[in-house]
């Protein structure tokens, strides 16, 4: 069964970056890059799961009851905050740049080459 | 062993404080502050050094010790060879805060919170021993480093370069992370030293550690500019300030190595022991393409912050060969290397801004003969070209010498040309600008002013355009004299050897974290002798020559006519393929994984 | 490089790393309890008295690594703003002045009504996952980005003006710098008193009474983090409305 989100976590890291490599646009460049951070999400949490395992919260269950692995979950929260931010970073960049050139295609903008 | 979590917690401590402070604090005491956390950090940096001699300290945060051998909490573990690259660190960022001391704006106190918070994030990565820890320090130095990459945004180099920067470095880091991922399902833990037992009991097969391996790498490896990962490194160079520079060039570039290293060996040496011949082979081959590119590409290049940026990626090649040997002494080798080549480039960045803060430019061109005005800097960076060559003393002298007796011992003497290239290239390239902008030599080319670069310059200080504030040319002058001087010393020599042993040794690292027990191999006493030192002077001799020709191109005829038109011609297809596209440098950065993931599966399953 | 032949090296490559990454997951262990999962799982509530795993693993096993993400955090809002800031710094006056309130949208009163009657239960709701984070899921991330919301709702409602005045940007970035300083300064507590670095030093309750303060320096450690989380998404928030309005003033 986790085969499938398996192929799923490898799917979304390459069509991410085939996203980025055909981009045409910095906005949807970025929204790439989020496809690829999410690609690892979905690794993670089907690395963690268990078959008829609940959530690792032992508020009013007991302590027996079999729990899907909690370190995998707290590394994926990481994970995700990281994203977030490197995104918000990444963003702030893009704007910049389209105030600047007027353009946000990535294709167009010359200043690095050589 | 209670100063463990200094290096990191205290600059970010000052960085929050900053912060909070910034509109109170006047300019002169934030510099202060600043200057104050980095000395600090540098002295702890150097009391480790001292004190992990014999034994690396190991540090449980939180108190988390091993549950019957098993981690569940995150640990430093600080030896020799961590605590000096952590010390390294701080002196160049020491040294990046005095150069900026009140000249450079700053907005408000944000660009020394945010060069703290990069200090602690190399810091961290220096010290840690855990993969998920390794990441986040990881993580946190590239944001740091994209911010500080764009911190001038007025223009729009800046902003290209950052981007460029901050996409492929978290697309590398993104790729580290499945394999981290990877490797947890199979062995359950995510500390390094745990994380090797069990994949050396374990042995999942080499197809699995292969992949494994080439996934965790490939993160590092962005960072650390190996080819095909480089391109980024060049853009961000160009547009970033210069007391960021020193530190990408310096040290930033040289963690991404070490952290290679690192998880080699803490984590895969033990279950990649028969293959390590293909192991060997691959990073052979990513050193010398490296090594090779940069040389070229430094060569070619007339803005002087991308040519030496080119030229720390030739110089990351020679360092990759010196890993790439997995053996003690060649380590050692790269280790030198290591401290030599970031002062002397530290040094050359310092002196670019220099020229840029009194000459508003960078250009090789258009700086031509106004050095004049300023000898000094003129001095220093002549001292600068012949460390890049390894002239005996300077700079790389020792750590290339290092190298070449490990690569003549295991019998790979040719690839020594490949070392003596790259520094032709790079120390030629330097000698070429010297020459050009302090002596006023070279012919001028009525076609000089169309091939400037579009990459506008910015003015980073508040220049004082009649003379170069001591400030400045400090940190400068003090790098270069302990390039010259430090390796000279032998304890620091035999520090660095014994420290290179410990890093190979698997299994007594394991046995430390894991058990608590000390039982390294003993360190086989070095022999000492003085280097010969006939191929670096040979370099150095070359390099003089190849600068004068490409500053007097006519004086050889026809014959150097066509010599010139034989080098070039595969340059257009060169500098096209560096186009500053994040496009493509995401698609080679996806062919390179597959290239060299396929090479090691195809030559070792 | 033109486009067919970046589309080259890339598909060739992309086939290499599905093929590589396909023979990585086939031989992936299938599942079972994972030692690691498994002793926190069993640990967490009778040492620490924390019901909520994840947030036992999060802020206190591994602690260290959250302490690293918060300054991520905080560095890279730090970093946005002062991106952004580089513009609006020039164009201060006379934009500011040409966002009248006169020029903002003005809402219908249905909108108005929603988003100002939810700003109140969004910020309790917020506060309420914020300090419950040992015990059920939730914590000082997830608590911190509901909170960040709340602005963002008087920004709907109401007009930039009033975001303006509610979100005074000086404070609130003294604030981030407290939610972050706070943190490592939680840990320092430990290791000054002579334990380790971010060891639970705190009284940690009954444990078969959960309340919000039982599982030690947990609770502390998840109200610093939700207030520089809430601080920081805000700080975002005001700078990038700042850009795109004074953008829309200009044009």
């Amino acid at each position: 069964m986790t085969y499938v989100a398996l192929g799923v976590a490898a799917w979304l890291f390459v069509i991410g970056a085939y996203g980025m490599v055909t981009s045409k646009h910095l906005v949807h460049l970025c929204i790439c890059l989020i496809v690829v951070q999410t690609s690892t999400y979905v690794l993670l949490s089907a690395i963690g799961f268990r078959a008829g395992a609940t959530a690792p919260v032992f508020y009013d269950i007991s302590l027996s009851t079999p729990a899907v692995d909690s370190v995998v979950q707290a590394l994926m929260l990481t994970d995700i905050v990281v994203e977030a931010t490197v995104a918000a970073l990444l963003l702030a960049l893009i704007v910049q740049i389209d105030k600047r050139t007027g353009t946000v295609d990535p294709n167009k903008i010359d200043l690095m080459k050589g | 062993m209670h100063f463990a979590p200094f290096p990191v917690v205290i600059p970010l401590l000052a960085a929050a404080l900053l912060t909070a402070l910034s509109g109170i604090l006047p300019r002169r005491l934030i510099d202060l502050i600043a200057c104050l956390t980095s000395a600090s950090v540098l002295v702890v940096c150097c009391y480790f050094v001292h004190v992990t001699e014999r034994t690396p300290i190991v540090y449980w945060f939180g108190g988390w010790a091993p549950v019957h051998g098993f981690p569940i909490g995150i640990s430093f573990v600080i030896d020799t060879m961590g605590a000096g690259l952590a010390a390294f660190v701080s002196l160049l960022v020491l040294g990046a805060f005095v150069f900026s001391w009140y000249y450079f704006e700053s907005i408000k106190s944000l660009y020394h919170a945010l060069m703290l918070v990069f200090l602690a994030g190399m810091c961290g990565l220096a010290l840690t021993g855990d993969l998920f820890n390794l990441f986040v320090w990881f993580e946190l130095m590239s944001a740091a480093g994209v911010a500080l990459c764009g911190y001038k945004s007025e223009e729009t180099g800046p902003l290209q370069g950052a981007i460029n920067f901050g996409v492929t470095n978290t697309l590398g880091a993104y790729l580290s992370l499945t394999g981290i991922a990877i490797l947890y399902s199979q062995t359950q833990a995510l500390n390094m030293a745990q994380v090797g037992a069990s994949l050396a009991s374990k042995n999942p097969g080499n197809v699995f550690v292969l992949i494994a391996f080439i996934f965790i790498a490939s993160g590092f490896m962005v960072k650390a500019a190996a080819f095909p990962f480089h391109f980024w490194l060049a853009d961000a160079h160009a547009v970033a300030p210069t007391p960021v520079c020193i530190l990408f060039s310096g040290v930033m570039v040289e963690l991404g190595l070490y952290a290679v290293a690192r998880i080699y060996w803490t984590v895969f040496a033990g279950a990649l022991e028969p293959y390590a011949a293909t192991v060997r082979q691959l990073f052979l081959i990513i050193g010398v393409l490296t090594a090779l590119v940069g040389g070229v590409g430094c060569f070619s290049q007339r803005h002087l912050k991308r040519l030496l940026a080119f030229s720390t990626i030739s110089h990351m090649g020679v360092m990759t060969i010196g890993f790439g040997l997995l053996d003690a002494g060649a380590l050692a080798g790269s280790a030198l290397y290591v401290l030599g080549h970031g002062m002397v480039k530290a040094a050359l960045f310092i002196c670019a801004g220099i020229l840029l803060n009194r000459f508003q430019s960078v250009d090789e061109f258009e700086l031509q003969g106004v050095g004049k005005r300023a000898k000094w800097t003129g001095i220093l960076m002549l001292i600068g070209a012949i460390g890049l060559a390894g002239v005996p003393t300077f700079g790389n002298f020792f750590g290339e010498s290092k190298i070449e007796d490990a690569l003549d011992d295991l019998g790979l003497s040719w690839l020594d040309t490949v070392i003596m290239i790259s520094g032709i290239l790079t120390a030629g390239a330097v000698l070429r600008v010297w020459a050009r902008v302090f002596m006023g030599w070279g012919e001028r080319r009525p076609d000089q002013a169309a091939g400037a670069p579009k990459i506008p310059m910015q003015r980073e200080t508040e220049g004082q355009p009649d003379r170069t504030p001591w400030t400045m040319w400090t940190p400068a002058f003090c790098l270069l004299a302990l390039s010259v001087g430090i390796a000279l010393s032998t304890p620091l020599r035999q520090s660095i050897e014994s420290a290179a042993h410990h890093m190979q040794d698997v299994g007594g690292y394991q046995t430390l974290v894991l058990q608590g027990r000390v039982q390294f191999k003993s360190v086989p006493a070095a022999e000492e002798h003085f280097p010969s030192f006939w191929r670096e002077l040979l370099t150095a001799a070359i390099a003089a020559a190849l600068a004068a020709w490409a500053l007097f191109p006519g004086t050889l005829g026809t014959a150097g006519d066509a010599a010139v038109r034989v080098f070039c011609a595969p340059l257009r297809p060169f500098r096209a393929i560096h186009s500053g596209r994040i496009g493509d440098y995401v698609a080679w950065f996806i062919f390179g994984i597959a290239a060299y993931g396929g090479f090691l599966l195809l030559r070792a399953a | 490089m033109k486009y067919p032949l970046r589309l080259g090296l890339f598909l060739v490559g992309a086939i290499g790393l599905a093929i590589l990454y396909g023979l990585a997951i086939a031989r992936m262990p299938g599942e079972h309890e994972s030692l690691y999962g498994r002793l926190i799982n069993q640990l967490s509530q009778p040492q620490q008295h924390i019901r909520d795993a994840v947030t036992a693993v999060n802020f206190d096993y591994r602690g260290f690594d959250t302490l690293g993400e918060e300054f991520i955090l905080f560095i890279s809002v730090t970093g946005a703003i002062v991106l952004l800031r580089e513009t609006y710094e020039k164009k201060k006056e006379e934009q500011m002045d040409a966002i009248t309130p006169g020029r903002a949208v003005s809402q219908t009163d249905a909108v108005r009504t929603w988003t100002l009657a939810l700003t109140g239960p969004t910020v309790v709701f917020g506060v309420y996952i914020v300090i419950h984070g040992q015990l059920t899921p939730g914590g000082g991330f997830q608590g911190g980005v509901v909170l960040a919301t709340a602005p963002l709702l008087i920004y709907l409602g109401e007009s930039f003006e009033v975001f303006k005045r509610v979100t005074s940007t000086p404070l609130i970035e003294i604030t981030e710098a407290i939610g972050a300083g706070g943190y490592a300064i939680i840990g320092i507590i430990g290791w000054l008193a002579g334990s380790w670095f971010l060891q639970n030093v705190f009284p940690l309750g009954d444990q078969n009474n959960p309340s919000v303060f039982t599982g030690g320096t947990v609770p502390a450690i998840n109200l610093a983090t939700g207030i520089e989380v809430t601080a920081g998404f805000t700080l975002l928030l005001s700078a990038f409305l700042q850009q795109t309005l004074a953008d829309r003033g200009d044009s």
